[in-house]
């Protein structure tokens, strides 16, 4: 495994529904305080496994994405914080 | 105070704590609130083979010791001995998602910092077992450093073995180490988490996870909202056509035990107090149990099984616009059960402007309590006749009453969001659990408690005020020729509304009612019932009080009325948690002024434009 180049990566709400990813870096400070800490509480993290699972009806917001064993719901919004490494299928 | 020892069970949300904490108590529980916040509190007691009877409490479900909202704040200092709520527990019951150990463990990792005698249930064994996977406790409990008992709570195993530990636990020494744990860096704490996670999961088989397939059905952008709409008509449907023999087998009920009253006692005061006041109010209020029962029902079941998060999922987008976020959806939709629970789980919604936007609206939602009203007018003015398969005119004109609520809501909220609630607006994160079937004994035990509340509540508010007005509408006595509600105390207060309500339709008997239903709406019914019951003419005698009604009133009026109960705020209780939820006046004050200022202007409109097709 060679490192990650920023290049490879995309933020998560980019990420296609169905494909797993890995978590390769989160901008904290796109997120206000109470909502990082949530996203810290899921167990949003680098080096964990995601994978976009579904997107709502209207507009394709919000995203249900599965981080570590948990499926959550997030904002597009806030998945644009997450960068993602798309794991090869 | 008390010797018995306290036990508390904590974990994260979606943990299965509460199914744990009614497979250990069973009926023996109460639920209550913490002082000074509306946090409700479970209690319970425990019987232990050694340590005899202990109390245990159900502690809100929490990700972390850092507190983010009310839920979390008193979980965190009871933990943590700060005594404002419980005393400090003699032994935590660490409850885990045995197929979430890498998020879970990290909350639990904190609790065991804490240095309580702990027992860890290593919960839904069954449900890991079904994704695949196998784990090993006897290496989780080297790794933390406690016993860990697997459990299966829903199908009560692993209780025994649990009661056991606890035992031992009770029966070791305290070493606390208060403040350790709380201080860690949470992805610190969560790499930890995962560590041990890894080292207690023997293998993993991958399988096509349950939840996955069903999110893929009910998250579907067309299917999941045409489901949605399903289950929400089905609700209104259910509540109108289940209860139907119930509530007529619980009224003639009612209506003998008048009729035995009333030929028992001798005639006077007194007995024109029990029938009039009593039989007449609480009964017709009574009645109503069963559609409130099938109401929480459903809410219950829609909880328990996790759809309720899907809905929620779902509605974000819109509520979005709204200036509302998903999160909103669960506490308004259990605001048509009641808007009290309803404002009290607004709790949930970490921004503090999204969720006093949410208190403002949340008495719109059509509650339970209006249901006796909606239920008595429209079966005395519309028409039961079938309007296509499977629907019924009267369903479908509950169904716009509710809708009305609705749409009131999304507008009032859009106009507050950008005038008196301005700014702020976070996000929409929430966890969605997995699928698990409803269990009988949570819903049951949830059902038994809100059919406990209600009859109190009809025990003990809408009996104090029917006899009030049974007294007001009794005295002065009527001369010959008179009405009797004409001439006493409450008809001259009553004229006093009228000249205020007679604009929008409303008559004196309405009039009448609308003073003692700022208790509670159902109250309006028991109001009329009661009023109908002094006042009845001779050829009237054994009528219903639909019949009653249909004769005296117009339809426009009937429509102002129902109408005016869309949005008016007659509820103490809804005035009364809004201003504890806010801390202070100004919110409840403004809700209240807002709802009356809609509803007199909700009514008007419906009676003139009534009375210009002629209805009147």
């Amino acid at each position: 495994m060679t490192k990650a180049h920023p290049s490879d990566s995309l933020a998560l709400d980019q990420l296609a529904i169905g494909t797993s990813a890995e978590i390769s870096s989160i901008d904290w400070s796109l997120l206000a305080e109470g909502d990082a800490n949530r996203l810290k509480h899921f167990g949003f993290d680098e080096g964990v496994a995601v994978t976009a699972l579904h997107s709502g009806p209207f507009g394709r917001d919000p995203l249900a994405v599965r981080v570590g064993r948990m499926t959550v719901a997030i904002r597009r919004a806030h998945a644009a914080a997450v960068r993602v490494i798309p794991r090869a299928a | 105070m008390t010797s018995r020892p306290l036990i508390a069970v904590a974990g994260n949300p979606n943990a299965g704590k509460s199914a744990l904490f009614n497979a250990l108590t069973g009926a023996r529980q109460k639920v209550g609130n913490y002082p000074g916040v509306t946090v409700e509190r479970h209690v319970g007691k425990l019987g232990l083979p050694g340590a005899g009877e202990a109390d245990i409490v159900d502690l809100p479900g929490a990700y972390a010791l850092e507190a983010h909202s009310p839920d979390e704040e008193v979980t965190r200092s009871v933990l943590l001995g700060e005594g404002e709520y419980e005393r400090l527990p003699d032994a935590i019951v660490i409850v885990l998602d045995a197929s979430n150990l890498d998020n879970h463990l990290r909350f639990a990792l904190q609790l065991i910092g804490l240095g309580l005698p702990t027992v860890v249930a290593l919960n839904m064994m069954d449900l890991a077992k079904r994704d695949g996977l196998e784990l090993d406790s006897a290496r989780l409990s080297e790794e933390l450093g406690v016993p860990v008992v697997e459990t299966v709570a829903v199908r009560r195993r692993g209780l025994d073995d649990l009661k056991a530990r606890l035992d031992e636990a009770l029966a070791s020494p305290r070493e606390i180490r208060a403040g350790e744990g709380p201080e860690e860096d949470p992805l610190a704490l969560q790499r930890h988490a995962r560590r041990i996670a890894l080292a207690a999961i023997v293998s993993e088989t991958p399988v096509r996870r349950w939840t996955h397939r069903l999110d893929s059905i009910f998250l579907h952008p067309v299917w999941g909202l045409a489901i949605l709409a399903v289950v929400l008509f089905t609700i209104f449907q259910a509540v109108f056509a289940w209860a139907a023999p119930p509530a007529d087998w619980l009224e003639g009920l009612v209506i003998a035990m008048g009729d035995w009253v009333a030929r028992t006692l001798p005639d006077g005061l007194f007995k024109s107090m029990i029938v009039d006041g009593l039989f007449a109010g609480v009964g017709a209020v009574v009645v109503f149990l069963p559609q409130i029962l099938i109401l929480f029902l459903f809410i219950l079941v829609l909880e328990s099984t996790g759809y309720m998060v899907r809905a929620a999922f779902l509605m974000d987008r819109i509520m979005s616009h709204a200036g509302l976020n998903g999160r909103a959806f669960i506490p308004l939709l259990s605001s048509f059960a009641c808007a009290v629970p309803g404002i009290m789980a607004t709790r949930t919604i970490d921004d503090p402007k999204d969720r006093l936007t949410t208190i403002l609206i949340a008495p719109l939602m059509t509650c339970s309590a209006r249901l006796p009203v909606y239920t008595l007018i429209i079966a005395a003015f519309i028409p039961d006749r079938p309007v296509g398969p499977g629907i019924g005119l009267q369903g479908l004109v509950l169904f716009g009453l509710y809708l009305a609520g609705i749409v009131g809501a999304l507008v009032v909220a859009t106009v507050l969001r950008r005038t008196v609630v301005k700014g702020g607006g976070s996000g929409f994160m929430m966890e969605l659990p997995k699928y698990q079937m409803p269990q009988l004994a949570d819903v049951l035990i949830g059902l038994w408690q809100r059919a406990r509340i209600f009859l109190r509540r009809a025990g003990t508010i809408i009996l104090a005020t029917t006899v009030i007005l049974w007294a007001l509408a009794s005295f002065p006595k009527a001369g010959p020729g008179e009405s009797q509600v004409e001439a006493s105390i409450a008809g001259k207060i009553a004229g006093g509304i009228e000249v205020v309500v007679a604009p929008i339709g409303f008559n004196r008997d309405i009039s009448l009612a609308l003073l003692p239903a700022m208790a509670a709406r159902e109250v309006a019914v028991a109001a009329i019932g009661t009023v109908y019951a002094l006042d009845a003419e001779e050829e009237e005698g054994l009528q219903t009080l639909e019949e009653r009604l249909a004769g005296r009133w117009s339809l426009a009026t009937a429509l102002a009325f129902l109408a005016w109960f869309v949005f008016a705020p007659q509820c103490i209780s809804t005035i009364a948690v809004t201003r504890r939820e806010t801390n202070g006046w100004k919110w409840p004050l403004f809700m209240t002024g807002y709802l009356f200022a809609i509803a007199y202007a909700a009514a008007g409109i419906t009676y003139w434009t009534a009375v210009a097709f002629g209805l009147g």
